[in-house]
């Protein structure tokens, strides 16, 4: 029996945890690095707040790792070469969301050289600045889907004490593994990474916290938690898990205030591929060019967890996972729960794409739904303790006031309330259109 | 390779549960099986007459409804409710309504209770309520002669069979009490019909389910198991049945430790009547009471208190339906009372936090 069932598992009440998480899938398979690919779809901005700029033009030479886009302000980031080749061309692309976005063509010359990295740092001696610094020339963001560039959160507003550091190997959603594997395979990259945070926000106490369902990810933490002065704490395996307030409440006890940053609660929350993403540009030198990302579906042959680059089209992931085994109903990029369905198979991995999932048609039927049963269970399993049929109701009949004054505007859009609704009502799509009509109201 | 013709785009969550409202309905017909296998076992067929006469009928009405009004017809009755809406009405009535008693039920339920309000999770009052309270004032005669149990006609005149059954009628606990002349403090001949239907013999009975009275209304066991099976489902709120039926206990507790004369013991305000029924299947509709778990608790309480007011002095022998309308028409006001403070909200309390 693993020493992990003798911690307290900690949770956060409410949320949800479907019967089949579609984790069985992919959660036995180690991660393997894909082969190198002749073509490399580098999207631009990768990361949320400011775009970057690009500073190569067509027909350049570039090698692995050499800069292709410059940080376009404060809250932005730097884009890095996949591999090394030849800038073959520039065009417009549909992001997850389906916006469209410039996109650099990178042609592989095949050799994949390096380009001369920046020094390995020291991090016990180097000073906060320097590793600041470096995280942001590396172009390191939160890998865990919100894309926030990793040195901003780093450097919280300086009237905020910072007493945890939360390090979220949660994984929360459905079918995803690729943070279980990375928790398993390298804990040592991880607890650096999470080391290296820690000291840049002056040594609070640094948790990790990852869900039941990843017990042996758990163990192999614990054995070397202790060196790195890292605190390993059990989860219940319930969604949404790992979202940044309920994670600090599970772990702290702390409630973030509403409308506030983590930091007014005294805690920066991290991914711990982010964490990995640290350790590499510190340690290395070596900047944010390919992730983890679980390949998988039920429409999938061979679901995996492949190392891919920034770029590789989608296409070519399914491609490495033994194409098909039935025409998709769906394909997501992201989880399930939170992921972007797409309408093609155009789309391409980013630097916080941490899924592409195959979805098979059974599983995509549309609902039709039905009145409002008033049965309560979407308000038991919201997170944030709001009325969801209620929101959806009023959004549904125009009453945005109704909807605001009941805390719209609180919703994290989990969907965790569309999830359990036995009258498959679409709550969160309307709590969306709600949220996003009261933001334009009050721009105006 | 995928050719991507079949993609679906929408917008997440991409999963959703395998629940579905028929489900939900299943489970509610299941938890009332109990009671209407007791209610048959002791009325006999007739009682199966009439279950199956409201069933059959608020199906029959819902269709249609659907069918008048161009709305989908299978669509509509695939989902449940009628027939729970049906036996529901069936548990509110005697073993003696004819026929034509359940068919203008089931249309007050299903068409003034249900369909005018919009169908389905629309309508402010429990439909099975809004049939039975207008019975009620439509067919009084009908609706107050009860049939006794075949049990009660086998058994030999005792005290206790005396009090209720002339050999064809029989008359609820709750009427003979209803019936005694009220007045307060000590009345020597209203202690004395109290004591015939309040003792230790007769309570075991209405327990059991060996009393007059509606077909839902026979078992308190048959109905507390059902409970159960919802509450473990999680179908309804449980606080809603223990503050109605806690309210009902303390409030006959209080009046009948000061003045036994005016009404029995609480036991006997449990265990007779629709209390029962009514605290654990029709105050609990989901559609008519209240979401949140405040607003539960002062729904069930003010239901029980409605009841007892109208049990101890008002003209009625039995107050739950009307109970439970009065209330489901303050739902509005109760959940607007009751909003939820969202997570990371904090209160603040003299300038103090509080956590």
């Amino acid at each position: 029996m693993s020493d992990s069932y003798k911690c307290p598992v900690r949770t956060f009440g409410r949320g949800i945890h479907p019967a089949n998480d579609g984790k069985s899938l992919s959660r036995e398979l180690p991660v393997r690095r894909a082969p190198l690919l002749e073509n490399y779809f580098v999207a631009l901005p990768q990361n949320i707040g400011a775009p970057p700029s690009w500073v190569v033009k067509v027909g350049d030479e570039v090698k692995k790792g050499q800069l292709l886009a410059t940080p376009g302000g404060k809250v932005s980031s730097a884009i890095h070469a996949p591999t090394s080749g030849k800038v073959a061309e520039f065009l417009e692309t549909p992001g997850p969301t389906g916006a469209m976005v410039s996109t650099l063509k990178l042609t592989a010359d095949g050799k994949d050289e390096w380009t001369e990295l920046p020094p390995p740092l020291d991090w016990k001696t180097a000073s906060r600045e320097e590793l600041l610094q470096r995280i942001a020339d590396c172009g390191v963001i939160g890998m865990g889907g919100a894309a926030f560039p990793t040195q901003i959160k780093l450097a919280p507003p300086p009237n905020c004490k910072i007493d945890f550091l939360v390090l979220n190997g949660a994984e929360c959603e459905p079918y995803l593994t690729a943070d279980h594997r990375l928790m398993l395979e390298q804990p040592e990259r991880v607890l650096t990474g999470a080391a290296i945070a820690s000291k840049i926000l002056g040594n609070p106490r640094t948790l990790i916290g990852v869900e039941d369902n990843k017990r042996d990810a758990i163990d192999r933490l614990n054995r070397f938690a202790g060196e790195y002065g890292v605190e390993v704490l059990v989860l219940e395996a319930r969604y949404p898990q790992g979202s940044e307030k309920q994670l600090i409440y599970a772990l702290t006890g702390r409630r973030v205030p509403e409308g506030a940053l983590p930091a007014a609660a005294g805690c920066v929350v991290q991914n711990v591929a982010t964490a990995a993403a640290i350790a590499d540009a510190v340690c290395e030198g070596k900047p944010l060019i390919e992730r983890i990302v679980t390949v998988s579906g039920e429409a999938l042959m061979h679901p995996e967890n492949l190392l891919l680059r920034i770029g590789t089209p989608v296409l070519e992931a399914v491609r490495l996972c033994g194409g098909i085994r039935e025409e998709p109903g769906k394909l997501l990029l992201g989880g399930p729960m939170m992921g972007f369905a797409q309408k093609n198979f155009d789309g391409m991995v980013w630097k916080n794409t941490s899924g592409i999932l195959l979805l098979p048609p059974r599983l995509c039927v549309q609902y039709e739904s039905t009145g409002c049963l008033r049965c309560g269970r979407c308000m038991e399993v919201c997170p944030m303790n709001l009325v969801p049929c209620s929101l959806a109701s009023a959004a549904e009949s125009g009453k945005m006031d109704l909807a605001l004054q009941n805390n719209v505007l609180d919703c994290l859009e989990c969907g965790a309330c569309a999830y359990a609704c036995p009258a498959h009502r679409p709550l969160v799509q309307h709590i969306r259109r709600a949220k996003a009509e009261i933001r334009k109201m009050k721009k105006k | 390779m995928p050719k991507g013709d079949r993609l679906v785009l929408s917008s997440s969550p991409h999963l959703r549960t395998e629940d579905r409202v028929s489900l939900v309905m299943l489970k509610v017909l299941i938890a009332l099986a109990p009671t209407a296998v007791v209610a048959i076992w002791f009325f006999g067929w007739p009682a199966l007459r009439v279950l199956l006469c409201t069933t059959i009928f608020c199906v029959g009405a819902e269709a249609l409804w659907c069918a008048m009004a161009r709305k989908p017809v299978w669509g509509t009755i695939r989902d449940g409710s009628a027939m729970v809406t049906g036996l529901l009405l069936g548990l509110n009535l005697s073993a003696g309504i004819p026929w034509y008693g359940c068919l203008l039920g089931a249309l007050l339920a299903i068409w003034l209770g249900k369909q005018v309000f919009g169908g389905l999770g629309h309508n402010p009052f429990n439909p099975a309520l809004v049939a039975r309270v207008g019975l009620l004032i439509a067919l009084p005669a009908m609706m107050t002669t009860w049939v006794p149990t075949r049990q009660m006609a086998a058994q030999p005149e005792t005290e206790y069979t005396r009090v209720f059954y002339d050999g064809v009628t029989c008359a609820t606990p709750l009427g003979v009490v209803g019936t005694t002349p009220k007045v307060m403090g000590r009345t020597p001949e209203a202690q004395q019909t109290f004591a015939a239907v309040d003792n230790p013999t007769a309570l075991k009975n209405y327990f059991w389910g060996n009393l007059g009275g509606s077909l839902g209304e026979c078992s308190a066991a048959a109905l507390l198991l059902g409970g159960i099976l919802l509450v473990i489902w999680r179908l309804i709120n449980w606080r809603i049945p223990v503050a109605f039926l806690g309210t009902v206990f303390i409030i006959t507790g209080i009046v009948h430790h000061w003045a036994p004369g005016l009404t029995p013991s609480p036991l006997f305000h449990l265990l007779t009547g629709g209390v029962m029924l009514g605290a654990i299947f029709m105050a609990t509709d989901m559609v008519t009471s209240p979401m949140t778990r405040r607003g539960a608790l002062i729904f069930g309480a003010g239901c029980g208190l409605v009841t007892s007011v109208i049990r101890i002095w008002g003209n009625y022998p039995e107050g739950v339906s009307f109970a439970i309308l009065f209330m489901n028409a303050l739902v509005p006001l109760i959940d607007r009372a009751c909003v939820r403070r969202p997570f990371g909200y904090v209160r603040y309390r003299g300038g103090e936090e509080s956590k």
